[in-house]
């Protein structure tokens, strides 16, 4: 077919396809809106798009014009296809692995995607947080349909203008092909595929893994170019017309009350427009007491904050102290706690038999911080209601779930959903930090307050003093092993942390801790003490600690029954199944044989290692993922260790980005040895006696071993990485420490035993 | 407030600023130069790097009234127009990042260690970039980028199972 050709036949079908539908109350025409709960949720079309896709009609003959496939796909007549990424990128890769989806379904050509950032609108895109390793999981079928679906109305499109049956064509490479070669590309189609009836998403097919070229490739992020030239992205960038800046001062004890402060000398300081004091609601996760400055630049309020003298009423703050805490743990060794987690089989029993070796041991774990690299901040813009309208605010953040500012919002300032617009900024780094919103209702405060748009920054030392920690804990541990060498029984009393009765985030050790379910006598217990610290998530929240306990103990016990690790491992695990089958979240004793086996393989295990030379394994699992790591590490006299290889195997199910999978891998293994060897966040008094960089360690590059990482790209549910190679990481290096040396460690960070990483 | 000639990315402008004000705030809340990056303000980071005079400097210790008469690179000054750098171009063929935000200070410092030496081995690489921190841990793709955009190989980064391991 000629170009004359092509444009008569697309003018014909366009003129049929209006002909049969006439205006904006097309009975079929359905929009396909971006969520799906449990299967996708199809909405009525509201006429703005569909009167603009008409008028792309028009405006097609003259310019490139895009026009809206469904809520995350859109086609430019130039050949652009607009995808959007509906949740918040921190690192993780999702901004990239999503689309990636769409991309494939769709048959796109990569080089033609174009990903934008959606606005904040979880009608039309769903839910948009991003956390606990869930969304490549939770979006993965909604991802599909938005691909599938598009690719439908390209194919129904093509079969119209090229005159074929449906059946005869597909898409690839952003074309629509018919099985003799003949091909429309998606430009040329794009306005008719806008007006082809969007399919039911029930009939829609999806490729098979076999055929996918985009999903388990190396893309690389779509951010990359305004990454790598300083284009605005962050929070932390948001630049707004007659903005200000702003620092925020809280008590160093938390929860302590501003009383007075030295705000005449404040205010006349360079740079600095106003100062005041704030009045919170005595909630870390919207609004504590403090003293705000607001200037010219983030220098002068930086500097003005230095000056500040601030009364605080600490009678309620905290009085936490990290030395008393662990002595207070330490008391707790040997005994049982008062709540019950789980009493299966006869562990009194067990332990008792005389034919037995039973082991216990006390394990710690200090607080530690997130210390994202790009510090808490927030951007308002607070705009008084002319008399008889309501304020508005409209925010630019950093945050893992924007839409979680609503509710706070609601509480301090009576603004209701819709008095607010939220901005996702990307994330520098998170770890389960950015997922409350103090930060953002501390900037709507300043706004409000001086009546302009404010950025507020945090210091470095604010970030720290006023995190959401990873929880210390402690735990006291017994096994026993019967003659054959087997694991007969195992207790646990988990002494972790509580606020007001509750257990703080991360402080658990449930009934299905691996190895409880494979063993035939358990019991665990629980004491809580309680604090005032704030906790939250930290990257693989609890898994981070109780993999360090179980993976060094068990270990250990594999050792006073003359066991090795892999073997002993294998045997607990037991026949293959699945605890809860279709339930991705539950173990399946299979899949983490199959790590466990490619990571000793892969890494030598069992060959023969000189003096000081050491192989150490662990195996977790947590958020949907199997995970094997096995460190190979070497020991001097002076405890300098070096760690030679970290072979690491995972079983996440199929790859969407294998750039970002390995990424997300390795990152995981730094940060798991940044946190096993170097960091402690103690409070004395409430207070937190880390601040920066400079007292509070970071694994540096010379630092940074080598890592092999193997994934096991099961057919199961694929789900996300941001979290669960870490868990394994901490006792895969204790335990070749022990290999290496005959130390066994049981409290992290190592720096404490006097290891040195070189 | 006085005056001071700055010349960042081959552009002079008189700006007025407070004496001590580092050139990180200069850069980010006067000059709207938003790609260099504030992470601690104790030069312990590195994610306030740019180049002064070719050297790598943390900016967020460095006050501006140091800088009067130098030349001052921010990463939005490294690509030759519409050319990016060859780390720039590295960075993103070996998709370095992870969030992101250290990595214009990355980049600046390998810019520095480049330019000082055009075929870094490993352990010269470790010793220049030793100073920046990635909280998200990509340090080993910093270092194959590195060698990319120096021209060398990077075999030793494709792992055991055959995936390019950038």
């Amino acid at each position: 077919m000629n170009d004359e050709g092509l444009l008569l036949s697309v003018r014909r079908a366009l003129r049929d396809q209006l002909g049969n539908q006439p205006g904006i109350n097309r009975r079929h025409f359905i929009k396909l809106a971006g969520f799906s709960g449990a299967g996708l949720v199809l909405a009525a079309a509201s006429p703005a798009p569909l009167l603009a896709a008409q008028g792309a009609d028009v405006a097609a003959a003259n310019a490139a014009t895009n026009v809206e496939l469904n809520a995350f796909v859109e086609i430019s007549t130039d050949g652009t296809i607009t995808i959007y990424s509906a949740n918040a990128e921190m690192g993780q890769g999702i901004k990239t692995a999503l689309p990636m989806i769409i991309a494939e379904e769709l048959g796109a050509r990569w080089e033609d995607v174009r990903v934008v950032q959606s606005p904040i609108n979880e009608d039309r895109y769903g839910r948009q947080f991003a956390g606990g390793s869930t969304t490549v999981n939770r979006t993965f079928d909604q991802m599909r349909q938005m691909g599938a679906s598009a690719r439908e109305m390209f194919i129904s499109a093509g079969s119209l203008v090229m005159e074929v049956p449906r059946t005869e064509l597909k898409t690839e490479d952003s074309r629509v092909v018919h099985d003799s070669g003949r091909y429309m590309t998606f430009a040329q189609l794009a306005t008719l595929a806008a007006k082809q009836e969007v399919p039911d998403p029930e009939a829609l097919n999806f490729k098979d893994r076999e055929d996918y070229r985009i999903i388990g490739s190396f893309k690389s992020g779509v951010d990359n170019l305004a990454i790598t030239t300083g284009l605005a992205l962050f929070g932390i960038d948001a630049q707004v017309p007659d903005m200000l800046f702003a620092a925020y001062q809280k008590c160093p004890a938390i929860g302590g009350k501003v009383v007075s402060a030295n705000l005449d000398v404040i205010r006349k300081l360079p740079g600095v427009v106003d100062a005041f004091l704030v009045e919170g609601n005595g909630d870390p996760k919207a609004l504590l007491d403090g003293v705000a400055i607001v200037g010219n630049t983030t220098h002068a309020v930086f500097s003005a904050k230095r000056q500040l003298e601030v009364v605080w009423d600490e009678s309620a703050a905290s009085k936490d102290s990290w030395t008393a805490l662990s002595a207070e743990g330490r008391t707790l060794h040997g005994k049982r706690g008062p709540h019950l987690v789980i009493d299966k089989g006869d562990v009194a029993d067990e332990f008792s038999n005389p034919d037995n070796t039973v082991l216990d041991a006390y394990y710690e774990y200090p607080f530690v911080a997130h210390l994202c690299m790009e510090p808490m901040n927030a951007t308002a813009d607070y705009r008084r209601g002319e008399p008889g309208q309501k304020d508005t605010v409209e925010l630019w953040v950093p945050h893992q779930g924007p839409v979680r500012a609503y509710e706070p919002l609601r509480e301090l300032f009576q603004l209701e959903s819709d008095q607010v617009t939220l901005h996702q900024m990307r994330l520098g780094g998170s770890f389960g930090r950015r997922v409350y919103t103090e930060y953002i209702c501390e900037v709507t405060e300043i706004s409000r307050r001086v009546g302009k748009p404010v950025k507020l920054t945090w210091t470095r030392e604010d970030d720290i003093h006023h995190d959401f920690f990873r929880v210390g804990g402690f735990q006291s541990v017994k096994a026993a092993v019967n003659p054959q060498g087997q694991l007969v029984a195992f207790e646990d009393h988990f002494i972790g942390m509580e606020q007001d009765g509750n257990p703080v985030m991360g402080s658990r050790f449930r009934d299905n801790e691996f190895p409880i379910e494979n063993v035939a006598s358990a019991y665990v217990s629980q004491t809580m003490l309680g604090i005032k610290t704030p906790c939250g998530p930290w990257r693989a929240p609890g898994s981070n600690t109780n993999a360090f306990v179980t993976q060094s103990f068990l270990a250990e016990v594999a050792h006073a029954a003359r066991r090795d690790y892999v073997e002993f491992l294998l045997e607990i695990l037991g026949e293959r199944r699945w605890f809860e089958e279709g339930n991705i979240r539950s173990l399946n004793t299979g899949r983490a044989a199959d790590v466990i086996r490619k990571a000793a393989r892969e890494s030598g295990w069992g060959r023969e290692l000189p003096a000081g030379r050491g192989l150490g394994l662990a195996f977790y699992f947590c958020h949907a993922a199997h995970v094997a790591e096995v460190a190979e590490v070497s020991v001097d006299a002076d405890r300098n260790l070096t760690i030679h290889k970290i072979t690491a195997a995972v079983d996440v199910g199929p790859i969407i980005n294998m750039s970002g999978a390995l990424s997300q891998v390795k990152g995981s293994i730094v940060d798991g040895l940044s946190t096993a060897m170097l960091q402690k966040i103690t409070m004395e008094d409430g207070r937190i006696e880390q601040s920066n960089f400079n007292n509070y360690p970071v694994l540096r590059i010379p630092q940074t071993p080598q890592v092999d990482v193997h994934f096991i790209q099961s057919d199961y549910e694929p789900t996300g990485l941001g979290e669960p190679a870490l868990p394994p990481l901490a006792p895969a290096v204790g335990n070749a420490i022990f290999a290496a040396n005959g130390e066994r460690l049981r409290k992290m960070p190592f720096s404490e035993a006097g290891y040195t990483l070189v | 407030m006085p005056t001071y000639r700055l010349n960042v990315n081959d552009a002079t402008q008189d700006v007025e600023l407070t004496e001590d004000m580092p050139l990180l705030w200069a850069l980010r809340d006067v000059l709207g130069l938003i790609g260099t990056k504030f992470g601690c303000g104790i030069a312990a980071c590195g994610a306030c790097t740019v180049l002064i005079d070719g050297v790598a400097l943390r900016s967020c210790v460095v006050p501006v009234s140091a800088v009067v008469g130098k030349a001052v690179r921010t990463i939005e000054g490294l690509a030759d127009n519409d050319n990016l750098h060859p780390l720039q171009q590295a960075w993103i063929e070996q998709d370095v990042a992870q969030c992101g935000y250290c990595q214009a200070g990355q980049i600046m410092s390998a810019a520095a260690l480049l330019e000082a030496n055009p075929t870094p081995s490993d352990t010269d690489i470790d010793a220049a970039m030793a100073g920046n921190y990635c909280r998200c841990g990509t340090y080993s793709r910093i270092r194959s980028a590195i060698h990319r955009a120096a021209g060398q190989s990077t075999a030793q980064y494709v792992n055991a199972a055959g995936e390019r391991d950038a």
